[in-house]
């Protein structure tokens, strides 16, 4: 029990000194969630926001796919993405695999469904009245959009954050794609795993206590906005 | 409101661009991809010898910890710029099929067979570690292997090929069951479940060394000869990929090969034990086994 309780005692000393171990490794992790998300989020909230707003056929099964891509298993865009970007695959020329840019476009994946799925969904709770409204009112297509994307604000924030929440605690696409390299693609989740395969608890705990607290505060954020 | 949210985003949006911009200018610098095989990453070997090597050539190492076969594997696909690795037989066909160039011995240590303090199979008293791991088998002791095509996994399935078993499979197999388990995975992470499940495992003198206050096993058996662990580098073959980094796989190779670097591996040390002997001049001989 007592390693346990050292753990705990080394990690809050780590994160209190602000190590920099814990400090670059929380900063990559940051970094590459973030721009994936913002990625993701440029092209997953207009993509949502015309399935939802828009009726064509095949509409209902689009929506579906979109859901059924919530599911998607993060090894699975590991090994897609991977098999894409090694020497021996079609953009192998590119160089990528093992480094941040790589990282990015596997959480861009995972991320991408979410935030396209919570987007249709927020336009479409949005009360139909808004845009008739605004029509109404004389305002173009184009304000009558803005409204509709106004009243859905805080939906919309709220889908860009659960894309972030799930990109930024996921190993299996960081692992397979960033090669866990020091300094240059380890963050948080994947340097728990080599720290607790090395039996550096220690460490892995502070990184833990930081992922947690990110976690939390950004469900408890999710709460609050869902509930505007 | 409606437009200080979007200014609030679109600030947001420039700095994180710029974040993003930056972080990638900074690593503009030429890098070198290494697949190390994870005793030298698990012991924090490498941490203590490539800081002086990319200052000296103003270079930055990325290290994959990948055990030897998958080594291999990345490197002959062209993922990496040079591996350094520990199973000769599978070097030799990677060098001889022309992947790879310009072998060069680095630094040697030794196996041992290590296991629950109480040792059930009575391991601990034989001889040499084919006559230990039939002792273990026979009494169908908690075996846990690598399982994982590295280096200590290909050692294992040498010995047990010479004593005449193969629980893994691949070989005809008399001895298969529940006793012998594969993890898959790293030596650390292999040497915690031992420890977990109380079994017996083949592990590199390093990481044990390294994890021996972690966890309760004891070596049960060393010393034999047939338990020589040399680590080799060797460079990807640009003729086969022309967009390696060669030349500073070859830096890398001349540095660790170097006196210096050869003297900075006989300095690391873990708890007080030198846990590489270098031999770069000397490969296979000249290695008192460490204690």
């Amino acid at each position: 029990m007592s390693y346990l309780i050292d753990g705990f005692r080394e990690a809050l000393r780590l994160i209190l000194h602000l190590n920099p171990e814990v400090l670059g490794i929380s900063l990559v992790s940051i970094k590459i969630a973030a721009a994936s998300t913002l990625i993701a989020s440029a092209l997953g909230v207009p993509l949502g926001f015309s399935i939802a707003s828009r009726e064509f056929h095949g509409k209902g099964l689009v929506i579906t796919v979109f859901n059924t891509l919530l599911a998607l298993p993060t090894v699975v865009v590991g090994l897609m993405v991977y098999s894409l970007l090694s020497r021996q695959g079609p953009l192998g020329s590119l160089n990528l695999l093992f480094t941040p840019l790589a990282m990015i476009i596997g959480q861009f994946v995972l991320a991408m469904p979410i935030i396209t799925a919570l987007s249709i969904s927020a336009i479409q709770h949005v009360d139909r009245r808004a845009r008739d409204t605004a029509l109404t009112l004389g305002a173009s297509e184009r304000q009558a959009a803005r409204v509709v994307l106004s009243e859905g604000r805080f939906a919309l924030l709220a889908a860009i954050i659960a894309g972030f929440g799930r990109v930024f605690a996921e190993v299996g696409v960081s692992m397979m794609l960033g090669g866990n390299i020091r300094f240059y693609t380890r963050n948080i989740p994947t340097a728990i795993a080599l720290e607790t395969g090395r039996g550096e608890f220690a460490l892995a705990i502070a990184l833990g206590l930081i992922l947690l607290t990110v976690a939390f505060g950004i469900n408890i954020l999710f709460q609050c906005l869902q509930r505007r | 409101m409606q437009i200080m949210i979007s200014k609030g985003v679109f600030q947001l949006c420039i700095l994180l661009c710029a974040l993003i911009v930056t972080s990638i200018g900074s690593h503009a610098a030429e890098r070198l991809k290494l697949a190390a095989t994870t005793s030298t990453v698990d012991t924090g070997l490498l941490d203590s010898l490539l800081p002086p090597f990319e200052k000296k050539f103003t270079v930055k190492v990325d290290v994959i910890s990948a055990g030897t076969g998958k080594a291999i594997r990345l490197a002959e696909n062209g993922d990496v710029d040079c591996i350094l690795v520990h199973a000769r037989e599978q070097e030799e066909k990677f060098v001889n099929e022309g992947h790879g160039v310009n072998r060069r011995a680095v630094m040697c240590n030794d196996f041992v067979i290590v296991g629950p303090e109480n040792d059930p199979a009575r391991a601990a008293g034989k001889r040499d570690a084919v006559s230990a791991l039939t002792a273990i088998a026979g009494a169908q002791a908690p075996f846990v292997s690598r399982g994982d095509d590295s280096g200590t996994h290909q050692k294992e399935k040498e010995l047990w090929k010479e004593a005449g078993l193969a629980p893994g499979g691949a070989v005809p197999s008399p001895p298969r069951g529940a006793w012998y388990v594969e993890t898959g995975q790293g030596m650390g992470a292999t040497l915690t479940i031992a420890d977990e499940k109380k079994a017996y495992c083949l592990a590199d003198r390093a990481t044990y060394t390294a994890f021996s206050d972690k966890v309760g096993l004891r070596i049960l058996c060393e010393g034999d000869r047939r338990l020589l662990n040399q680590y080799a580098i060797i460079a990807v073959s640009p003729a086969r990929h022309p967009h390696v980094n060669y030349i500073h796989a070859m830096r890398l190779i001349g540095w660790l090969t170097s006196p210096e670097g050869q003297k900075m591996i006989g300095d690391f040390k873990k708890k007080g034990f030198v846990l590489f002997r270098p031999n770069a001049y000397q490969e296979g001989r000249g290695i008192e086994l460490p204690h």
